[in-house]
């Protein structure tokens, strides 16, 4: 089994050299096909581990080498493919898997397709890094790696300004909260010794509950970075400035749930806290809420669903935090599904509307995309959870939790959402393939993708039709290592009120969305319709002037900060005592470069002179010596 | 008044003195070695004086290395000097600069 566990791990990594191989040439398809093939090998690979542990088949952890041994630190690369670890390596080895397929299309015309699939691919390896490692030290590497790698994507059209600034803003915000988690490290390995999981997990239960707390709270921090929760929320939607399969391989699928990934990994500790739990779950509640209402009136098709994406990471982290980590975990996969077809899905409409993204400029489009508009209709039907598909099981679990845990708010405010997310899902689908053909007054002939990326997108299709009926064995496989907790109601006649209305409750605001935005009267929006207006609508389309809020707060006062900084710190005392250490050397060679002048006598007298210098030291320290006691007496005296 | 110890190293000093102007002063690279002699000389009436008043024979010894050294010093500088003569038809000091940094 170690051999599949090197070999899914090391697969992208030989895939990303490979293609960077070819970096700087232009376009050869072998850079494309290569690392896909290659990931599907880890794809392979991670489904022989996955049967392997389905079934009954013991952890597979291995310690490839020492990596840091220092006194009492000790730091292996050691990886672990336990139940939870072989899920996400699935989840991340099949949305990569399609994702590269379908980008050797989407990339076609790209001058730098080479360069974008070494991204990729290290991408995934970093991705793998980061869920197979059994120390938080391996985590925080891979973590670092797939920030770096998402910078590199979000900017990979680097000469576009706003794609450099998006991927600068991710960057930084990451860090940010990567400090809070190195914090969060650093007390782990200061209160238990070592940073393995199983030893630092099994240390916990016996320290006090104000330090696990700061552990929890620190190591949240950096979960909130990577997830993008309020108020680190605003790099995910700008980030939508790379390319769409990076979106939805790095931005939905798998890199931004690794913040959900380390509180489900870091289960033991969390059960510890419950408050710090309670504030996990209030804030994902809020985040879902607030994601989802932002998507409501976005006219940028990729941020709605990004939002999306945030409002779901919100549910997920609702499960989490109440103690449930399989079900966020379940919802992760599930999500992960759909959402990365959704996205890949708005990829064709923008290839076929060229690059256009406003949703009011299109409309129509199901006449001549046909495969591209039932796979985001199905998506979108996933995403909104109706019956049978895998929405429906992840996402009312996360509800059912809500309701047993006795957290009233916290249930209606996801219940609302998922009308709300139903609402956006259905008014994005209505507005891309229903109604009037708007995009003719633009001038564009739209074109449906590649055979071959509608292939490569079947698999999530069907993954998310299907999903949630792995919802038994699933629980079976990951309770294992993660806690038991069994989710019913106990009065039948509750749950199916409960199932039923939510469902209802669903249907109702896809047939709305419907009416709304499915019919002729759409126009595009010119700014002076009276809901555009109103004061309600300009808060949600500004984002409720958060990203102003931080330009104008935290960036300019910043900017304005350094710039003092800048010119009266750097350059007139750092700068200025450089350069005088400089110029003084420089000047006192320009000045005794005149003895060197070649002239014996000159020379002869210089040596005199340096005679005569060592002379008298050697009898002031001679002196010095004989009389030391009296100087120091003297000194002493003077009070020195 | 009896000649002791310190009247030697007083006439030592007094050469060493004069040596030592000399070297710095002079112009003329054959009157430059007189001085360099008196320089060497003057240290070595310490070396035996002191010797003498030690009653250790170290110090004459020493001084003997110092004139035979001296003297070869001086036959290698002279045979320097008289090539140096034939070149450039002077031996003044402040034609030697080609070592100009």
């Amino acid at each position: 089994m170690e051999f599949y566990l090197y070999l899914a791990l090391f697969a992208p990594l030989a895939g990303s050299l490979f293609a960077a191989l070819f970096g700087a040439s232009p376009k050869t398809i072998v850079a494309g096909l290569v690392p896909s093939i290659l990931l599907f090998v880890s794809f392979v690979s991670s489904t022989v581990l996955l049967v392997h542990i389905l079934s009954g088949g013991a952890v597979v952890h291995v310690e490839m080498m020492t990596w840091m041994a220092t006194g009492d630190l000790y730091i292996p690369f050691g990886f672990v493919v336990d139940q939870v670890s072989v899920t996400m390596m699935m989840v991340v080895t099949v949305v990569s898997t399609v994702v590269h397929f379908y980008s050797i299309g989407y990339m076609d015309h790209d001058k730098g397709f080479n360069r974008f699939f070494s991204y990729l691919s290290a991408f995934v390896f970093s991705m793998m890094v980061l869920v197979m490692s059994d120390n938080f030290a391996g985590l925080f590497i891979g973590w670092e790696g797939v920030g770096l790698c998402s910078w590199l994507l979000i900017g990979f059209w680097y000469h576009k300004e706003s794609a450099t600034w998006a991927a600068n803003e991710a960057f930084i915000m990451n860090r940010i909260a990567d400090l809070g988690m190195l914090v969060g490290i650093f007390l782990v390995y200061w209160n238990t010794g070592t940073l393995q999981y199983e030893q630092a997990f099994a240390a916990m239960p016996s320290l006090g509950t104000d330090i696990l707390t700061l552990m929890g709270i620190f190591l949240f921090i950096g979960a909130m970075g990577k997830s993008a929760q309020f108020p680190l929320h605003t790099w995910l939607a700008d980030a939508m400035e790379g390319p769409t399969p990076v979106s939805a391989l790095i931005h939905a699928a798998t890199m931004v749930t690794a913040g959900v990934y380390l509180v489900v990994r870091a289960h033991p500790l969390y059960d510890l806290i419950p408050n710090v739990g309670l504030f996990i779950a209030s804030l994902g509640a809020f985040v879902a809420l607030f994601a989802a209402s932002m998507a409501l009136v976005n006219r940028d098709m990729k941020r709605i669903i990004a939002y999306s994406t945030l409002s779901q990471l919100g549910y997920m982290f609702v499960a989490a935090g109440l103690g449930a980590y399989w079900v966020a975990l379940f919802h992760l996969m599930a999500h992960a599904f759909f959402k990365a077809l959704l996205f890949l899905g708005a990829g064709n409409v923008m290839h076929a509307m060229h690059d256009e993204l406003d949703p009011f400029k299109m409309g129509g489009l199901r006449k001549v995309m046909k495969g591209t508009f039932i796979m985001m209709t199905l998506a979108s039907v996933a995403l909104a959870g109706i019956y049978p598909f895998a929405g429906f099981f992840s996402k009312d679990l996360i509800l059912e939790v809500a309701f047993v845990e006795h957290h009233y708010i916290i249930y209606t405010v996801l219940l609302f959402t998922a009308g709300l997310t139903a609402f956006y899902s259905f008014r994005l689908v209505a507005l891309i393939f229903h109604g009037e053909e708007r995009y003719k007054l633009f001038g564009i002939h739209p074109h449906e993708a590649y055979k071959f990326m509608l292939v490569a997108m079947s698999p999530l299709l069907l993954l998310a039709i299907i999903a949630g009926s792995f919802k038994m064995s699933y629980f079976e496989m990951v309770t294992q290592v993660l806690p038991e907790l069994e989710y019913h109601i106990h009065h039948p006649v509750t749950f199916w009120i409960m199932t039923i209305g939510t469902q209802l409750f669903v249907i109702a605001a896809i047939i709305f969305a419907y009416r709304k935005y499915a019919n002729a009267k759409v126009t595009v929006p010119d700014g002076t319709s009276k809901i555009e207006n109103r004061l309600c609508y300009k808060v949600l389309s500004n984002q409720y002037y958060i990203p102003y809020a931080y330009e104008e707060y935290v960036v300019k006062p910043y900017r304005e900060l350094s710039t003092v900084l800048w010119k009266q710190v750097d350059m007139k005392i750092v700068d200025a005592t450089v350069d005088g250490i400089a110029g003084i050397i420089y000047g006192t060679g320009e000045k005794t470069r005149d003895m060197q002048s070649g002239n014996l006598s000159t020379m002869l007298k210089w040596m005199v002179a340096g005679t005569v210098g060592l002379l008298s030291l050697a009898v002031v320290f001679g002196l010095a010596v004989r009389y030391s006691a009296e100087i120091k007496a003297i000194l002493s005296g003077l009070g020195v | 008044m009896e000649i002791g110890l310190n009247h030697y190293l007083v006439l030592s000093t007094i050469l060493f003195a004069i040596g030592l102007i000399g070297v710095m002063r002079r112009k003329n690279l054959l009157l430059l070695f007189f001085a360099t002699e008196i320089l060497l000389n003057s240290v070595n009436i310490a070396f035996a004086a002191i010797s003498h008043y030690y009653g250790d024979l170290t110090g004459q010894m020493f001084a003997f290395f110092v004139i035979a050294i001296a003297a070869s010093e001086v036959a290698v500088g002279l045979g320097l000097l008289i090539v140096w003569h034939k070149r450039h038809g002077t031996i003044d000091l402040d034609t030697m600069s080609t070592m100009r940094g």
